[in-house]
């Protein structure tokens, strides 16, 4: 420790002016740390990877069936494995004060918002990634269908968007890992009925007039919640 | 540099802060006095942004709170007993984030100009969760001080901290209150209070109950200035 030298300098900081620059940091920040404990992510792999093997054995379903309750089981996996991601990466904001940390940052707090969600919703692809060909193979059934991953794409974001705001709001109680799915699945029922049609009509080859209800309402929802924590991100933080 | 006129704070029922009135000039130190529950962490929090005051008005630098946080926060450096830091990112790659969030230019120069006034410049590629609390501490102060800020917060900066670092955040103190930074600080610990402040400040019950400027008392006579404060209030 030096003791002759000032710790204030008299220089001053640029404007800050970056939602971008504030956005990415986030991002990187959520990254760099779950590069080096790797809690988030493997905690979100073994459990959905439980959850499709513990289906796989407990339906004991023919060829047919399966591909009617593939996206029911796939989306309940996303559903549960997202919550435990969602739980872990506030979680972290919450340790040591950090998110006061981030709270006391001169940036529109939306900047800090949509830095969460998208290092959110890179966690939850990357768990969608390997969970898709596990599945595949346990489940005898080819999931690689444009149309399934565009639906896998908006369901995720609309669940994200709601769950990151939802996650900065149960992370303020004690009781927060049981508060949020009690908050979030009752809010994401229509995320999950709307990606659960769409896969379906994907999976059995439907006509696109019959899913297409389903992929707007998906759209609707990402855009409203989105527009929605954009708005009210910044009174739910503050106490 | 701040004013504070009428300010209520309420959790549900609960009323924290009951009509708290207080300024404090640029340069001036300022240390908040006060026991367990008088709502010196409360009052802090709104100074800082982070709460919301229920009545009352808050100004910083001339800007307005709630309206114009963002200007306040670029102003204000916070300490706290929680370090604010990271535990999975290194000593060096928690400033060079908060760094990014402040828009500070000059980045790489300033984070090691940091690290080293910190005495933490060999630890630079540490996690921090591997750091002792005096060492996440020293930390927490540079990662205040990373933007050069008008207005110093510190909120029981001395909790848990061993000899060095409590000489080391002493130093920083001295160093802002000589720059003429604005400073205030809660505490529990009379003493340290005592060597560093140019104002002392009693809070109890969600009010300010007595001031006195440093130049009207002795050193010796602060815990009884103290005591009487909190016996006048009827604590």
């Amino acid at each position: 420790m030096k003791g002759d030298i000032p710790l204030v300098r008299s220089a001053r900081p640029a404007p800050v002016s970056g939602f971008l620059r504030a956005m990415s940091a986030v991002v990187w920040k959520d990254l760099a740390a779950e590069l080096r404990s790797r809690e988030l992510l493997s905690s979100m792999l073994v459990f959905a990877l439980l959850v499709i093997l513990i289906f796989n054995f407990a339906l004991e379903l023919d060829t047919k069936t399966r591909s009617t309750v593939t996206s029911g089981v796939l989306w309940v996996t996303f559903a549960f494995a997202g919550t435990l991601g969602l739980n872990r990466s506030m979680a972290m904001e919450k340790d040591r004060g950090c998110l006061d940390g981030l709270l006391l940052a001169p940036v529109d707090r939306s900047a800090i918002y949509f830095g969460k969600a998208i290092g959110n919703l890179i966690f939850m692809f990357i768990v969608e990634i390997i969970v898709l060909p596990v599945y595949s193979v346990l489940y005898n059934t080819n999931l690689f269908h444009p149309g399934l991953l565009l639906v896998i794409l908006l369901g995720s974001i609309g669940y994200v968007a709601v769950g990151t705001l939802l996650s900065s709001m149960a992370v303020q109680t004690r009781t927060r890992d049981v508060l949020l799915p009690i908050l979030l699945f009752p809010v994401a029922i229509p995320v999950f009925i709307a990606a659960v049609k769409a896969s379906s009509g994907f999976l059995q080859g439907t006509e696109m007039a019959e899913i297409q209800p389903w992929l707007t309402l998906l759209i609707t929802y990402d855009v409203i919640f989105t527009s929605v924590a954009f708005m009210v991100f910044d009174y739910v933080v503050e106490e | 540099m701040i004013e504070v006129h009428k300010l209520v704070k309420r959790f549900g029922l609960k009323t924290v802060l009951r009509g708290l009135d207080f300024q404090v000039q640029p340069g001036e130190f300022v240390a908040l006095l006060g026991p367990n529950g008088a709502g010196k962490t409360t009052f802090l929090r709104i100074l800082a942004s982070l709460s919301r005051p229920t009545l009352g008005e808050v100004k910083i630098g001339g800007y307005r709170l709630p309206g114009q946080a963002s200007a306040v926060r670029r102003r204000l450096g916070v300490v706290s007993h929680l370090p604010l830091l990271y535990g999975d990112l290194t000593a060096e790659e928690n400033l060079r984030f908060f760094g990014r969030m402040y828009g500070v230019t000059a980045l790489d120069q300033r984070v090691s100009e940091v690290l080293d006034l910190v005495g933490l410049a060999a630890r630079r590629r540490d996690l921090v969760r591997t750091f002792s609390r005096g060492m996440q501490q020293r930390l927490a102060i540079g990662r205040a001080v990373l933007h050069d800020p008008e207005v110093m917060l510190f909120d029981e900066p001395h909790t848990g901290l061993d000899q060095d670092a409590s000489g080391m955040l002493d130093r920083v103190l001295r160093d802002v209150a000589a720059m003429g930074r604005t400073v205030v600080m809660t505490s529990h610990d009379l003493a340290r209070s005592g060597d560093l402040a140019s104002r002392f400040d009693v809070l109890s019950r969600g009010m300010i109950t007595a001031s006195v400027q440093r130049s009207e008392i002795d050193p010796d006579q602060l815990l009884a200035f103290y005591r009487q404060a909190l016996q006048e209030a009827g604590v």
